[in-house]
C-alpha cells in the first residue's frame, strides 16, 4: 500500500459540518442565534439579562442558553427575565462545539423562539475557532480590559460581526480611551461596527437587540476580513438567504 | 487551552482514515497551521502526545508546518504579511484587506503510515 495519504482535511471539519447543519435547521425554522465571547467577567450575563428583559417588554420571543465550566449562577440571573433560559455545564472544557450545543437544544428550544443568545465559555482564545451556527457573532470587552484587547485576542476580535464595549459607566474612572480600542479593533477587523454599553447605566441597552433582529430579518452582516479567504469568495453578496450559509463556508 | 480538542480531532480524523486503508500504524502526521487559527502549535504537540496514547497513532510524530498571515489590499492589489498582532490596514494605501490570502490553516497535510515491521518494534518499545 502506499505509505503517505494525501489527507488534505480541515481539522475543525467535523465541527463545521455539525454548525452548518444547526445553522439551517435554525434557518428553517425562522430562528437565529447569537454568539457572545468574551472574556470572563466582562458584563456579557448583566447585558444579556436586560436584553432578554427588553426582548420579553416587546413580545419578541427569544431564549438564552448559557455556557460555564460550573455553577448554574449564570442561569439563574438570566432567567429573571422571564425568558426561556438553560444553563449548560462544561465540565472543565473552555468552549461550546456546535454538536454539543445542538444536543442541549434538542427538545428544549421553544419553537416560537426568533433570536437565540449563546453566551459561551468566558474565554477570548478557545470559543473563536468554533463555530456554533450562529449568524450573529458579537465579541464584547469592557472599558476595564484595556485599549489593547483586540490586539492580544486577534483572532476572536477579528471574526465579530459586531463588537461590543462593555461597562461605559466605568470608562471615565480607568481612562478608557474609546478612539485606540476602535483603532485596534479596525487593525484587526476593518469596517466591524463597535457600540458601548451600560447594564449599569442602561445606556446601549436594547443594541444588541436591534442588531439580532435586523440580521434575522435579512440585513447583510458585517463579513469580516479574517474570515474572508482568497478562493472562499462569497458567489452571491447580496443574496441574503445565503449569507449564513457562506459565512459558514468562510470560516471552515 | 483548546488544543486538546484540536489534538483529538486530528486524532480521529487519522483513526478514521486508518480503518479505511487498513493502516495498523502511523509513522508521521504533517499539519498546517495557519498564524491565525488561534492555535499555539507547542501545546498542540503536548496534547497529540497524550491524545495518541492507545490508538494506532501511538508513536507517531507530528509536523507542523506553520503558515504565515498574508493579506491582500481591495484597493491597490498590494500584497503583505499582516504580523502579529495582524495589522490589516495596507501599508501602501489607505485601503484595507480585502480578504487574507493564508493564515487561518488548521489542516491535515497528509499522513505517512509505519511499515508493518516497524510499527510492531515500536509497539514492543511501548
Amino acid at each position: 500500500m502506499c505509505r503517505t495519504l494525501d489527507l488534505q482535511q480541515a481539522v475543525l471539519a467535523r465541527n463545521d459540518d455539525s454548525a452548518r447543519e444547526l445553522r439551517a435547521a435554525l434557518a428553517a425554522r425562522g430562528t437565529l442565534a447569537v454568539n457572545l465571547l468574551s472574556s470572563p467577567g466582562s458584563g456579557k450575563t448583566a447585558l444579556l439579562e436586560l436584553e432578554l428583559g427588553l426582548a420579553r417588554e416587546r413580545g419578541v420571543p427569544v431564549a438564552a442558553l448559557t455556557a460555564d465550566l460550573a455553577t448554574e449562577n449564570d442561569a439563574t440571573r438570566l432567567a429573571r427575565s422571564g425568558v426561556p433560559v438553560k444553563q449548560v455545564l462544561t465540565d472543565g472544557l473552555c468552549h461550546l462545539e456546535a454538536v454539543m450545543l445542538a444536543g442541549h437544544l434538542d427538545g428544549w428550544l421553544p419553537a416560537a423562539t426568533r433570536l437565540l443568545f449563546v453566551e459561551n465559555v468566558g474565554n477570548l482564545v478557545c470559543p473563536a475557532s468554533y463555530d456554533l451556527g450562529e449568524g450573529l457573532r458579537v465579541v464584547l470587552a469592557s472599558v476595564t480590559e484595556g485599549e489593547d484587547k483586540p490586539l492580544k485576542y486577534p483572532t476572536a476580535f477579528g471574526l465579530a460581526n459586531l463588537v461590543v464595549v462593555t461597562k461605559t459607566d466605568l470608562a471615565e474612572a480607568v481612562e478608557f480611551d474609546e478612539a485606540a480600542f476602535r483603532a485596534n479593533v479596525a487593525r484587526v477587523n476593518p469596517g466591524v461596527e463597535v457600540v458601548l454599553s451600560s447594564a449599569r447605566g442602561g445606556h446601549g441597552v436594547g443594541t444588541l437587540l436591534d442588531r439580532a433582529l435586523a440580521v434575522l430579518d435579512g440585513e447583510e452582516v458585517h463579513q469580516p476580513v479574517m474570515g474572508r479567504r482568497a478562493g472562499h469568495r462569497h458567489s452571491h453578496p447580496g443574496d441574503h438567504a445565503n449569507a449564513h450559509s457562506h459565512e459558514l463556508v468562510d470560516r471552515s | 487551552m483548546h488544543e486538546m480538542s484540536i489534538a483529538v480531532a486530528v486524532v480521529e480524523q487519522v483513526e478514521r482514515a486508518a480503518r479505511e486503508h487498513g493502516a495498523t500504524g502511523v509513522e508521521a502526521i504533517r499539519l498546517q497551521v495557519g498564524e491565525l487559527a488561534g492555535v499555539v502549535p507547542q501545546a498542540l504537540e503536548f496534547c497529540f502526545e497524550l491524545a495518541c496514547a492507545g490508538t494506532v497513532l501511538a508513536g507517531g510524530t507530528l509536523g507542523v508546518e506553520a503558515v504565515p498571515a498574508r493579506a491582500s489590499c481591495a484597493r491597490c492589489a498590494r500584497e503583505w504579511a499582516v504580523g502579529m498582532p495582524p495589522d490589516l490596514g495596507c501599508p501602501s494605501c489607505p485601503g484595507v484587506a480585502g480578504e487574507l490570502l493564508s493564515g487561518r490553516e488548521l489542516q491535515i497535510l497528509d499522513v505517512r503510515w509505519a511499515a508493518e515491521s516497524a510499527f510492531a518494534r515500536a509497539d514492543q518499545e511501548g
